[in-house]
């Protein structure tokens, strides 16, 4: 840069109030500015130079913070922690005044401390984008945010949910008055949470951005601002929280399927009772999240075979399910590409172009003036969609899956002689320990 | 099926995910970044073609002025109240002119500083005199609100020494910048936390 002022300087002008007046006549006339503009990319970079100060004035300096890093570290112990702890309070302790003042803490931790951001929930997408794209990188911190939740699940149940995962914690302090959903519907909406992760995957394996992060309806409460439509869904979410506890958890996050998956296979996972389950019912109520699952009777609910064959059946229909979902997810194809900026963008300019629409839009104008010929942008707009369409067989190809999956759940009977929490589902806030009447033996 | 055999193959389940989780993050957290090495996360030497391994420092994003193009996103799509999104002056490529295509409308009519000629919306532009006839302008950044009117009229009329930046004591950096998903001109992306700005005219300050 001083080079140029170096050169620059044998044709200095007389002040930037003439050359600026001079540019304003020459706006008058496009060739006239055209003429200005090449001479000035002839003779130096900038219309006008930095002028030499005969009062010896001395520009002051741009400040620009730095980012402050202090607090990554400090993340992730504080994530350890406290799963640590959870894992503590709800499999040794057994107390939940103690998960409850833990959930606390996380809330005003990674909620309003950390903004919500950095968050296991959307660490999801960062994972998966690596995954995908092998020129992207995953910091560390992200991997463990990632990691760390699903292995303790994997060990002690979803201690996370319980009381590390800042959007559970802003649900599980509004639920005081929680209503029973219906098991059935429990069980269809559950499949909701499966959809969106699906979708998320879509979003990012094509690069059309974070759909987890972008509809996130909690973190605007924890910046203290954001857009209305945002705030609003928030809102109405934590108002439907009162009388259906946790329903963001139950019905739409996408982290949690990973973590139901994850602790129906845990290692040790926490029980209603301490001891010996005396069938004395006081638990059944207390659990807001249908997770309580109820003792079988005694006799044998239908005769043997049946079940055998409806297993054959359903096995039989998982297959079908697939084909279909990938049937499904191909004729997706156009909708779901619309999520992507290019391939919106390619739809708007074409429209504009056939005089569908009267106004332009700050994109539609961004490309024009980027001179950018339509054509490549429709290529590749045609080329986006054809991804979506591999995409969208997958994510049907998916959903299939797990469908056919959870009905051969549902069909599966297990015996069970005493009232057990359903461990995909539970979410270990030990709400139900203090009904039971049965104390720890002592050993 | 019987409880011991059902635990059994929980336990190799178990053992899968869990191996397979180890395996993702291990492969995921070895994985360099695209980033050429610049010497300052002090992991490698200055100038060497090598990338910087991951890690360490995160990134953060960064609006390049080079491809802004002034859209006014940045204003409103930003998830915090006020953007964090603002104006920054290079000094060092600034003409000092009296008549400041930044400063005023290009309709101004007058060579008044009124504030019906100022092109900023909150009045964040400040005007001083230094001698005649050149004025230093500054940004006051607690009422800047980074709609890049006065980059625009910057970038028209004079040097082009005013742009954006994400200023990053402000910026809580989301996981996906909202600005930067509506971005038009592409202009964000991730910068190594290390040298977070993106600055016009050569080093920081100069």
């Amino acid at each position: 840069m001083r080079k140029i002022f170096m050169t620059a300087k044998t044709q200095r002008h007389k002040g930037g109030a003439f050359s600026f007046l001079r540019v304003f006549a020459s706006l008058r006339s496009i060739t006239l500015l055209l003429w200005f503009g090449f001479s000035v990319s002839a003779q130096a970079e900038f219309r006008f130079p930095m002028p030499e100060f005969a009062s010896g004035y001395e520009h002051p300096l741009v400040v620009m913070p730095a980012p402050s890093t202090a607090m990554v570290g400090w993340d992730v112990v504080v994530l350890l922690s406290t799963l640590t702890l959870a894992a503590i309070f709800v499999l040794k302790r057994r107390n939940r005044r103690e998960i409850f003042l833990l959930t606390l803490f996380s809330l005003i931790y990674f909620g309003f401390v950390r903004n919500g951001c950095i968050c296991s929930v959307g660490s999801v997408q960062n994972v998966a984008a690596g995954l995908f794209d092998s020129s992207v990188g995953v910091p560390v911190t992200v991997l463990i945010f990632f990691a760390a939740p699903l292995i303790f699940a994997l060990l002690f149940g979803r201690v996370f949910c319980a009381a590390v995962c800042p959007l559970g914690a802003i649900q599980e302090m509004v639920a005081i008055k929680p209503v029973k959903v219906p098991p059935a519907v429990e069980k269809v909406l559950s499949i909701v949470p499966v959809i969106y992760l699906g979708l998320a995957m879509v979003s990012v394996a094509t690069g059309s951005g974070f759909l987890i992060c972008r509809y996130d309806p909690f973190v605007g409460f924890f910046r203290m601002g954001a857009s209305f439509p945002m705030l609003l869904v928030g809102g109405l979410l934590l108002l439907l929280g009162v009388f259906v506890a946790r329903p963001y958890c139950r019905f739409l996050c996408p982290y949690g399927v990973l973590l139901n998956w994850a602790s129906k296979l845990s290692r040790r996972h926490a029980t209603i009772t301490p001891s010996e389950c005396i069938q004395c019912n006081l638990c059944a109520d207390s659990c807001p999240y249908n997770a309580i699952l109820e003792p079988t009777s005694e006799k044998a609910p239908e005769a043997r075979g049946t079940g055998a064959r409806r297993l054959g059946k359903l096995m039989l229909l998982v297959p079908v399910l697939i084909v279909i979902g990938t049937g499904v997810g191909g004729l997706l194809k156009d909708p779901l590409s619309r999520m992507h900026p290019t391939v919106a963008l390619a739809e708007r300019i074409a429209g504009e172009e056939l005089g569908r629409y009267s106004t332009t839009t700050i994109d539609s104008e961004t490309f024009r003036a980027s001179d950018t010929p339509n054509e490549k942008l429709f290529e590749q707009a045609v080329e986006i969609k054809s991804d979506f369409a591999v995409d969208g067989r997958w994510f049907g190809a998916f959903i299939g899956l797990v469908i056919g999956f959870k009905l051969i759940a549902v069909s599966i009977l297990r015996k069970r002689t005493g009232y057990e929490p359903d461990k995909g589902t539970c979410y270990s806030c030990g709400r139900c320990f203090k009904y039971c009447p049965v104390k720890e033996e002592k050993t | 099926m019987s409880g011991k055999r059902r635990d059994f193959l929980k336990n190799i389940v178990r053992g899968g995910a869990l191996a397979g989780i180890a395996g993702i993050c291990a492969a995921l957290g070895m994985r360099k970044n695209k980033y050429q090495c610049n010497g300052q996360c002090g992991d490698c030497k200055p100038d060497s073609s090598a990338e910087c391994p991951m890690g360490g420092d995160g990134y953060v994003w960064q609006i390049d002025p080079e491809k802004c193009t002034q859209c006014g996103r940045c204003a409103t799509h930003c998830v915090l109240a006020i953007s964090a999104v603002k104006c920054v002056h290079s000094y060092s490529m600034c003409g000092y002119c009296d008549l400041c295509g930044g400063y005023q409308r290009s309709d101004a009519k007058g060579r008044t500083t009124g504030a019906e000629n100022q092109l900023c919306p909150t009045a964040a532009i400040r005007r001083k005199f230094i001698e005649d006839p050149y004025y230093q302008y500054t940004i006051d950044e607690d009422l800047c609100v980074g709609c890049g009117l006065c980059v625009k009229g910057c970038e028209m009329f004079g040097n082009g020494s005013l742009y954006l930046q994400v200023k990053h004591d402000l910026c809580v950096n989301c996981n996906e910048c909202a600005i930067a998903a509506a971005c038009p001109s592409g202009a964000f992306r991730r910068v190594p936390a290390s040298d977070p700005y993106l600055l016009k005219g050569g080093s920081a300050n100069a």
